[in-house]
């Protein structure tokens, strides 16, 4: 669905942001980038709906290569959700989860009944379709970032750490309620975070980025199972450290 | 009448051009700039050229951007004319509303700009994700967002223009600036505040409206912008009002900066309305422009001085004499420019030079030779178009004329210098009633430097063949003789009255009456000849 050949960025003053990507993303498998802040991985999602465009190398969405379709076309078929959510804060919330489907023309009726669908999908009462962004919460407004990149039924959803700024019970929900939206309508994600665990829990493919490469490609299995070199190890190293110190807690409490 | 009264007259027509004219400033100023900003914005260059060249036009002082406009359209005009039959106006409107969109830009050009440089990138890319394309990301994010700022800019263009379209009045747009110029030159500071006040609440009120239209499109507010948009269409309503009634046929009167002026002007329009003629004035005109204007058309009647004339467009320095400078000023007027010379009025209103009386006698001083011994130890005091006119030149010439000091004075102001021992000789015209007030003492010219001052009624080429304006108009030719000219001026300067009410005074003299007043004052030793012919 998702094919990287030989995909290079590089800056003016930053020459090797990417370098030589070569991966792919099969239809309906939920993949997660994955490393350190800065290696890459807000820019490489970028490239998959020509927000950014490659140095060099070819990248294919449906087998197409995306530098010969339309940019505006591309975007409005694949749902995109921000890392700051990005949210138009002078629309209302029902305007803003039908900015797509108004773009594609779509008729005010059927966006409408699209708008109720969307709120009742990401979980979110009817009543605040009239509302401002900034009349929600954070947790809230992160639902219709995601409800607006679904409106106009896109089969490829990017995610830029879609989950970061939430309290972490708000986001344990949402990360278990997009799970479900993901399989329910088939579709095809990437999700990019710096959250090891977020990732072995949600992904059924992680890639794994270091300095402007890819250090491993593989399931969660086998990436705890089997890390490639120090830098996934301490990446793992992590969740694996935290299980270890909850156990113990749980043990002496049941010693008191 | 009383002052306020008057004032509360004139207010429809007054406040109807000048919102008229700011709206339409405004308007134009936003149509250009906006778009001008919007293509600019992407680029650093383009719009710091822009911004650094805005900033140039603003820093040309409001009356100067607004006087150039007069020569520029002029020239224009004349290239039109050759080329494709036509001319523009020169004066009133158009060069107004040029200076005035001028003025209107940078404050949007800026606001424009910095407000959609302000919108957050991260917003940006978000209306590129969902599959905006440029003119729409611009369209339904961007202006949107930065529509404050905006709101903000045009806010300020329109608080600057209304201000300045005070300005407008001496290229001959009227505005709320005809009470400011007239009343300062009547000393009439009723009008100079009132005009003063009308143009800061017209100012303040645009302001609150377009306020209240920022607040009710940021809350989505439609009762705000319900009101905000009904005060704004009350405004325009106001501001057709000069377009009702004023139809092509409308004879346009001018008048020059003075009293005198103001009095003629409404003494012709006096006249046109008794005839039925519809008529508008243009008053606080300079000498030249007001030529010109009557020349283009701009203005179809005003009295002008066969001396200033002969001098300033024949550009003559001979004096042959009264009745030879009236024949061949009317035959070089008809031949030269097709501009129609009625006749005089029957007083002269000469340029001549007066000091204080007390002090002339003292200093022994009567005519201007006697003035050329002591002119290095005085100072002399001019209005504003005296030390650049030809006859200025002559008269140093002739008498070999050296002050230790020359200084350009608004008339009222040259007076009270005059008055109050800054200067010791001003250029005065001999009709102004403050010659008396004052208690000055007119030079004689024994050399004849200074050509004679006629008024004469002069009617511009389009109207040269008009009847009925001829009809309307001949009664005045001959008709006003010097003490009735000077004790009319003299009834503004001096007793406050309004250009109107001596204008009245004039026309009721006309009948004979009240001339017998102005003989008696002759006969008193009241009258100043200023040179014999
Ligand atoms: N427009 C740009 N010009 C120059 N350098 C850039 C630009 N955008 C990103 N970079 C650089 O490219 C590198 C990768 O940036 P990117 O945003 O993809 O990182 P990231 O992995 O998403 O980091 P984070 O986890 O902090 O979001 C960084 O070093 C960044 O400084
Ligand atoms: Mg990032």
């Amino acid at each position: 669905m998702i094919h990287f050949e030989q995909v290079t960025k590089a800056y003016g003053g930053n020459p090797a942001v990417l370098r030589c990507l070569n991966f792919q993303v099969r239809p309906g498998e939920f993949v997660s980038l994955i490393g350190r802040s800065g290696c890459g991985k807000s820019t490489t999602l970028s490239l998959i709906n020509r927000l950014i465009e490659p140095t060099s190398g070819t990248i294919r969405v449906d087998g197409q290569d995306i530098a010969t379709t339309n940019p505006v076309a591309l975007r409005r078929r694949i749902g995109f959700v921000f890392q700051g959510i990005g949210l138009f804060p002078h629309l209302t919330i029902a305007e803003n989860i039908g900015i797509t489907p108004r773009l594609l023309g779509w008729p005010a009726v059927e966006i409408k009944t699209r708008v109720r669908e969307l709120l009742d999908l990401v979980r979110l009462p009817p009543t605040c379709e009239s509302r401002l962004p900034r009349e929600l919460s954070g947790g809230e407004q992160q639902r219709i970032g995601l409800a607006r990149a679904l409106a106009a039924r896109p089969r490829i959803m990017l995610m830029d750490e879609p989950f970061g700024a939430l309290d972490p019970l708000v986001r344990d929900e949402l990360a278990a309620d997009y799970s479900v939206i993901h399989r329910q309508l088939r579709l095809t994600t990437v999700l990019v975070t710096h959250d090891m665990t977020e990732a072995l829990l949600l992904s059924n493919k992680i890639i794994v980025q270091h300095a402007g490469g890819i250090v491993q490609i593989g399931t969660p299995q086998k990436l705890l199972s089997a890390p490639a070199d120090e830098v996934v190890a301490a990446l793992i190293e992590s969740p694996r450290r935290r299980i270890g110190q909850l156990t113990r807690l749980l043990e002496q409490g049941s010693m008191l | 009448m009383n002052t306020a009264t008057q004032a509360v007259d004139l207010l429809p027509a007054y406040l109807g051009n000048h919102i008229l004219l700011s709206v339409s400033a405004i308007a134009l100023g936003m149509v250009i700039s906006l778009p001008v900003a919007i293509a600019s914005a992407r680029s650093r260059r383009a719009s710091g050229l822009l911004l650094a060249g805005a900033s140039v036009i603003q820093t040309v002082p409001g009356l100067a951007l607004l006087a150039l406009f007069y020569p520029a359209l002029l020239a224009l005009s004349a290239v039109t004319t050759r080329q494709f039959g036509f001319g523009v106006p020169a004066l009133g409107f158009l060069p107004a509303l040029l200076a005035l969109t001028l003025y209107a830009m940078l404050p949007v050009l800026r606001n424009t700009i910095v407000g959609l440089a302000a919108v957050d990138p991260a917003i940006k890319t978000a209306a590129r994700a969902v599959g905006m394309t440029r003119p729409q990301s611009l369209l339904h994010v961007e202006l949107p967002l930065a529509a404050p700022m905006i709101m903000g800019g045009i806010r300020i263009a329109a608080v600057w223009v209304i201000g300045a379209a005070t300005l407008s009045t001496p290229v001959g747009q009227t505005s709320l600036g005809n009470y400011i110029f007239t009343g300062l030159q009547t000393e009439n500071w009723t009008f100079v505040l009132f005009g003063s006040v009308a143009a800061a609440m017209v100012a303040l009120i645009v302001d609150r409206l377009l306020a209240l239209a920022e607040t009710g499109l940021a809350l989505h507010s439609r009762l705000r912008l319900a009101a905000a948009s009904t005060g704004i269409a009350a405004l325009l309503a106001a501001s057709l009002y000069p377009l009702a009634g004023s139809a092509d046929t409308t004879v346009v009167i001018g008048a020059k900066n003075f009293e005198e002026q103001y009095i003629l002007s409404a003494l012709i329009a006096r006249r046109l309305a008794d005839s039925g003629i519809s008529a508008k004035t243009r008053s606080d005109l300079g000498s030249t422009i007001i030529f010109r204007a009557l020349v283009a058309g701009d203005v179809d009647v005003y009295v002008d001085y066969s001396g200033t004339i002969w001098a300033n467009q024949m550009h003559r320095q001979d004096e042959p004499g009264r009745s030879a400078v009236l024949n061949q000023l009317t035959r070089w007027l008809a031949e030269k420019h097709r501009v129609r010379n009625l006749g005089s009025l029957g007083f002269e209103n000469a340029y001549a030079l007066a000091m204080r009386r007390d002090r002339a006698d003292a200093l022994g001083i009567r005519t201007l030779i006697d003035l050329q011994t002591h002119a290095a130890e005085l100072k002399i005091g001019g209005d504003f178009e005296f030390f650049s006119r030809p006859e200025w030149a002559v008269l140093q010439r002739t008498y070999g004329l050296r002050f230790a000091l020359q200084r350009s004075y608004q008339p009222t102001f040259m007076y009270r210098a005059l008055r109050d021992g800054d200067v010791d000789v001003i250029s005065a015209f001999s009709s102004d009633g403050r010659i008396e007030q004052y208690g000055l003492k007119l030079l004689e010219d024994p050399k004849g430097a200074l050509p004679p001052y006629d008024a004469v009624l002069l009617v511009s080429p389009q109207r040269s063949h008009d009847r009925r304006l001829e009809a309307a108009l001949k009664p005045l030719v001959g008709a006003i003789n010097l003490p009735a000219m000077q004790r009319a001026n003299l009834m503004v300067d001096g007793d406050k009255r309004t250009p109107e009410e001596a204008a009245i005074w004039l026309a009721e003299g006309m009948g004979g009456l009240r001339f017998g007043v102005g003989r008696e004052e002759v006969r008193n030793g009241r009258r100043h000849q200023v040179r014999q012919h």
